[in-house]
Formats: C-alpha cells, sequence, structure tokens
C-alpha cells in the first residue's frame, strides 16, 4: 500500500514530470494563459494519460515481450496513444456533450504531449505492473495539472504586473517557469524512484 | 524484421478496426437539417458564399445566420431547391457573392500552358488533370465553372467559356424568375 502512495507522491512532487523531468513543456507554456484553459487541459490530460499508461502497459507487456520486439516500443505507444485519444474524444463526444464542449479542443492535442510518452516508456523502462503503471500515469497527470493551474495563475497576475520592458511577454513567463522549477526541486531526494 | 513488421500492422490493424467500430457506434447524430442542406449544395467547396465550404455554409443556414441565396455555382436551381426543403420564398441571388452566370466550363488553351500545376491545386473537384512541366487540361463533365482556377494561372492561359444551351440541356425557366433568364 505504501509503495503505491509513494509512487504518487513521487510522481505528482519529487519527480513532477513538467518542472522537474521536462517533459510536457508545450501545453505548458501554451495553455497556461487562463486558470480556466489549464484546468481544462489538466482534467483531459489525466483521463487520457491514467488511459494510455494502462493500454501502453498492455501492449508492451502481452504483445511486444513474449515477442521478443521490445525495440518497437516508441513507434507502439505512438500508436497507442494516438488511438486512445482519438477514442476519448469518440465516447467523450457521444456520452457527455458537456464534458466535451470543456475539454473538446484540448484531447486532439494531448496526442503530442511529450509527457504521455515519456510515461508509457517510464513505465516500461522501470518494469512497473499493472496498477503501478496506471497509478504511474495518474500520478504524473495529477502533477502536470497541479503545476499547469498553478503556473497559469501566476500568469494572470503577472499579466497586470508592471513588467518591465525587455522581460515582457515569453522571458517573464520563462523566467517565472524556472523559478517554479527552483521551487520543485526543494522536493528531490524526499523520495527514491 | 518480418516479425516486427507484421506485429505493427497487427497492432494498427486492431487500432483501426477498434476506431472504425467506435465511429459506428458512438456517431453523434448531428443537426439533421445540416445533412439534407448539405446535400442540396453542389460540393465545389469553392468559398464564394463566404463560407469556408459547403458544409459550414449548410450549417449557418441551419443556424439561420446566413440567407439561402448565397451560393454561386449552384444558381437558381439550388436556391429553389433550398427554399423547398426550408419552406421559404425563394429570392435571386445575393448580388453581393456574384451575379449567376450562364453555366461554363474552364477552358485552358494547351499552347500557353506552362505545366505548373497552380490550377489543379485551386481545383476543388479534380477536374484538371496533368502533372509539373506537362500540359494541362481539364475534365469538362467535371467542371463547376466555379473560377476558382482562372486567377492563380500564371500565364493567363484559362479561360471560361459557357457552355452552349442544345436539346440536352435546355429545360423551361422556372416562373417568378423567368426574367432573370430573358
Amino acid at each position: 500500500m505504501s509503495d503505491y502512495l509513494l509512487i504518487l507522491v513521487s510522481t505528482v512532487l519529487v519527480n513532477n514530470f513538467v518542472l522537474v523531468k521536462f517533459l510536457g513543456l508545450c501545453p505548458f507554456m501554451g495553455v497556461s494563459r487562463k486558470v480556466e484553459t489549464a484546468t481544462g487541459m489538466g482534467l483531459a490530460t489525466t483521463f487520457v494519460l491514467t488511459l494510455s499508461a494502462v493500454c501502453s502497459y498492455l501492449v508492451s507487456t502481452y504483445v511486444l515481450e513474449p515477442l521478443g520486439l521490445e525495440y518497437l516500443r516508441t513507434i507502439a505507444f505512438i500508436l497507442v496513444i494516438a488511438v486512445v485519444v482519438q477514442l476519448t474524444e469518440m465516447v467523450v463526444h457521444k456520452t457527455s456533450p458537456l464534458l466535451y464542449n470543456v475539454l473538446g479542443i484540448f484531447l486532439p492535442l494531448i496526442t503530442t504531449n511529450c509527457a504521455v510518452l515519456g510515461v508509457a516508456l517510464l513505465n516500461a523502462q522501470t518494469e512497473h505492473g499493472l496498477l503501478e503503471s496506471a497509478l504511474y500515469g495518474f500520478g504524473a497527470a495529477v502533477g502536470f495539472s497541479l503545476v499547469l493551474a498553478l503556473f497559469a495563475a501566476v500568469r494572470e497576475r503577472l499579466a497586470a504586473a508592471d513588467v518591465p520592458q525587455p522581460f515582457q511577454g515569453a522571458a517573464i513567463a520563462l523566467v517565472t517557469a524556472g523559478l517554479m522549477s527552483l521551487a520543485f526541486m526543494g522536493f528531490a531526494g524526499m523520495v527514491h524512484e | 524484421m518480418i516479425p516486427a513488421v507484421a506485429v505493427l500492422a497487427a497492432i494498427a490493424a486492431v487500432a483501426g478496426a477498434l476506431l472504425g467500430y467506435a465511429a459506428v457506434r458512438f456517431r453523434v447524430e448531428g443537426d439533421p437539417v445540416v445533412d439534407q442542406i448539405e446535400s442540396l449544395l453542389p460540393q465545389t467547396q469553392c468559398g464564394q458564399c463566404g463560407y469556408p465550404g459547403c458544409r459550414p455554409y449548410a450549417e449557418a443556414i441551419a443556424r439561420g445566420e446566413a440567407d439561402i441565396n448565397r451560393c454561386v455555382p449552384g444558381g437558381e436551381h439550388t436556391i429553389r431547391a433550398l427554399a423547398d426543403l426550408l419552406g421559404r420564398e425563394p429570392k435571386p441571388l445575393d448580388p453581393e457573392v456574384g451575379e449567376e452566370k450562364p453555366p461554363a466550363v474552364a477552358v485552358i488553351d494547351e499552347e500557353l500552358c506552362i505545366g505548373c500545376t497552380k490550377c489543379i491545386q485551386a481545383c476543388p473537384v479534380d477536374a484538371i488533370v496533368g502533372a509539373a512541366k506537362q500540359m494541362h487540361t481539364v475534365v469538362a463533365e467535371e467542371c463547376t465553372g466555379c473560377e476558382l482556377c482562372v486567377p492563380v494561372c500564371p500565364v493567363d492561359c484559362i479561360r471560361m467559356e459557357p457552355v452552349p444551351v442544345d436539346l440536352e440541356t435546355w429545360r423551361w425557366p422556372y416562373p417568378g424568375t423567368a426574367e432573370a433568364h430573358a
């Protein structure tokens, strides 16, 4: 039990995918202008990441490993992730139009989120079991959402701040991201992966 | 090598089948009126109505944002069909989008054609055949007369020729709009 808790804490805070592992930076910079869109993206990513972590685990364990084709992981996972994203979009569109309106435009963007592929590959590398894989994916997604929402909140405040001209726009956003990353590095060493 | 290709192909086939099934199983019923309107439009995707294609124009009509008289290639015939479907009065083509011309087809002056393929890319209905540095020509049966190929030709070798009215193509003008044709 404590192992699973450790995986969660480790992925959410200590080895945060965005600020410590530097994965998934494009949505981190791209959709963090407003808190609402950031939460939408976070929700969609959480859903897809957990699902794709499980699916890639299944493909890796029951298809690739028995055949000795571990070297095909990257391309097979890309395929799996694309399918999961597409399938999620269809199912959400059918079952919950409200959720679809909230997540709609973000769902296809997740295909290109490198954190999703990163989770799948790291799961295979560290030889996680099914539940561990799912938790690892879920934790990574929660960490991603948390950081995205925090960063969006900071950026909303920055919009009103009196930033010196050379630092305005992307420059101050990157500086902020760096400072947040420093703060998260403070967790380093609390949990070994 | 062979097993790798086979496995990837198998995964892709399973994924494709899954998505295909899901597309049918989780199909979202759109507004049926939109589909009906779209089926009446000429599908030239020419954009002369001010919308990026026939589907967006059909959606705009269904939402009540666009009038039914903005389709230039469809002309009077399409307007009448739309008016029938939606229970509205037919009206002449909106002068804002252009005036209705007699049906025409594009003709490429093959002496002048330099084979740049620009008109092939512009054609929404793939009615122009040809390859790079080869002479192009227009498949007259496919051409809808949308004129999108005319401005892109760098040597101005495309002209619009009206389709001559013969026993096959002549029809009675609709009552009420007859004077527009007279």
